[in-house]
């Protein structure tokens, strides 16, 4: 092994290092109580989801989506859901994520829009970026569920 | 005539839907198309990713238009490309490189000015898995790809121990977003005989066997819009003349929206040419949807 390579090899692995190490420490103080906490507990995720809600309903790409849902009753469920996932007291009572969104069609495309007016809402209620992005984490695997079999998968068989 | 009209209407909603298809929807979260790297796949600066470039989804096409000029002590390198995201599974890129002597073309005895050009054409396919959305598993999402490369300078990189003016890498890029750590990692293993990514040509008097080289990337997302990151990619040393060092880079990136991303960078590219502690600035605009 050359010498002056073994010299840019090693000072490039301790950038390597110090850069997961800074993400670390970054993301370190949003880990100090439950997500539940951090996103302001039932009344803070019930103003996230009045935001995510009013986004969505105004949003050209996911607002017809929406179209014969009872709004009041989504909101519940969405705060319920969001509390039991993050850590707080509740237990989401809903059908699962694939029978509510079976018929709707969904694709990725309404999937990440529904993302970025989440994102809005919290930036709106000044969650931090990092606390926004433990959240997303816990919902980003719901797309298997709730984006619909590309055209030409076979359909699942009805129970 | 009726038939004729109902055929035309047919022929027009069948091409309306289609457009429909292919409209520009911008449906993947900011950020998560990634940059174009310095052979003009989508990637980070140095490393191809496994992400398909654009922010089309499985239901759409995305494409864009890059520029980067990556100056250091001695030499200039400039890549101009294009690159279309096909339904987020197949990429088809095209590069335009220049590498430019300047005043050492001189001491080199190629005279001052002295310029390399080569066209990369690369394609690259998703093979499985989803970096950014399957935050539940370890799984990353993996691709492979090809980056055929022609350089115009085949008489001079002959006399310089080249074996020839043109090859093809091959590799396979393995991404994640670890988005509850806003931290990106990505590893890519590239089968190669290029030197100095093939601006000197290809195999040489020292070897002319395919090398596996590795290539790897860091990113932390500070915000929506802004990303820093660490690459690191491993060469070959195929050629007498001239030692060939690892490259890195530190990078910055801003993406104040879908459309436009800037990334500015300190690069150092150790030994070019025989010319050594090859350091400088990495700066990238790209454009697209």
């Amino acid at each position: 092994m050359r010498a002056s390579s073994l010299v840019s090899r090693q000072g490039a692995i301790a950038m390597l290092v110090a850069t997961v190490a800074a993400a670390n420490l970054l993301i370190a103080p949003a880990q100090a109580g439950t997500l539940y906490a951090d996103l302001g507990e039932q009344r803070g995720l019930t103003r996230i989801v009045d935001g995510l809600l009013e986004r969505a309903l105004a949003d050209a790409r996911i607002k017809a989506t929406l179209e014969d849902t009872n709004i009041d009753r989504l909101k519940r469920l969405l705060v319920l859901q969001l509390c039991g996932l993050t850590g707080g007291p509740c237990r989401y009572t809903g059908r699962t994520m694939k029978a509510a969104h079976a018929d709707l069609n969904l694709t990725p495309r309404h999937f990440n829009a529904l993302v970025e007016d989440l994102q809005d809402a919290m930036d709106a209620e000044h969650v931090s970026f990092w606390t926004q992005n433990h959240l997303l984490a816990l919902l980003a695997p719901m797309h298997r569920d709730v984006v619909a079999a590309r055209a030409g998968a076979k359909p699942e068989a009805a129970p | 005539m009726a038939a004729l009209g109902t055929l035309v209407a047919l022929a027009a909603s069948r091409f309306s839907a289609q457009a429909q298809d292919l409209r520009p929807e911008s449906g993947k979260l900011i950020a998560t198309a990634g940059l174009m790297q310095i052979e003009g796949a989508g990637g980070g600066g140095l490393a191809p990713w496994a992400l398909i470039t654009g922010y089309g989804t499985q239901d759409a096409v995305g494409a864009n238009v890059h520029g980067t000029v990556v100056r250091v002590t001695d030499f200039t390198l400039s890549t101009f490309g294009l690159a279309v995201g096909l339904y987020d599974r197949v990429e088809l890129s095209y590069a335009r490189q220049f590498f430019d002597t300047g005043a050492t073309g001189r001491s080199l005895g190629l005279g001052g000015g002295y310029q390399f050009s080569q066209d990369v054409y690369g394609v690259k396919l998703r093979l499985f898995g989803d970096g950014v959305l399957d935050q539940d598993s370890w799984l990353p999402q993996v691709a492979a790809g090809i980056q055929y490369k022609v350089n115009n300078r085949g008489a001079v990189l002959r006399a310089i121990g080249a074996r020839s003016d043109q090859g093809a890498d091959f590799y396979i890029a393995a991404t994640k977003l670890f988005l509850a750590q806003s931290l990106l990692l990505n590893a890519t293993m590239r089968l190669t005989r290029a030197n100095q990514i093939g601006i000197l040509g290809f195999g040489g008097d020292r070897s002319n066997a395919y090398h596996p080289e590795f290539e790897g990337s860091a990113a932390v997302l500070l915000s929506r819009n802004v990303a820093v990151g660490a690459e690191y990619r491993t060469k070959p040393n195929n050629l007498r003349f001239a030692r060939e060092s690892d490259w890195y880079d530190l990078f910055v990136t801003w993406l104040p929206m879908k459309a436009v991303s800037a990334t500015l960078a300190y690069v150092d590219l150790g030994s070019v040419a025989t010319r050594k502690h090859q350091e400088g600035v990495y700066a990238s605009i790209q454009l697209g949807f």
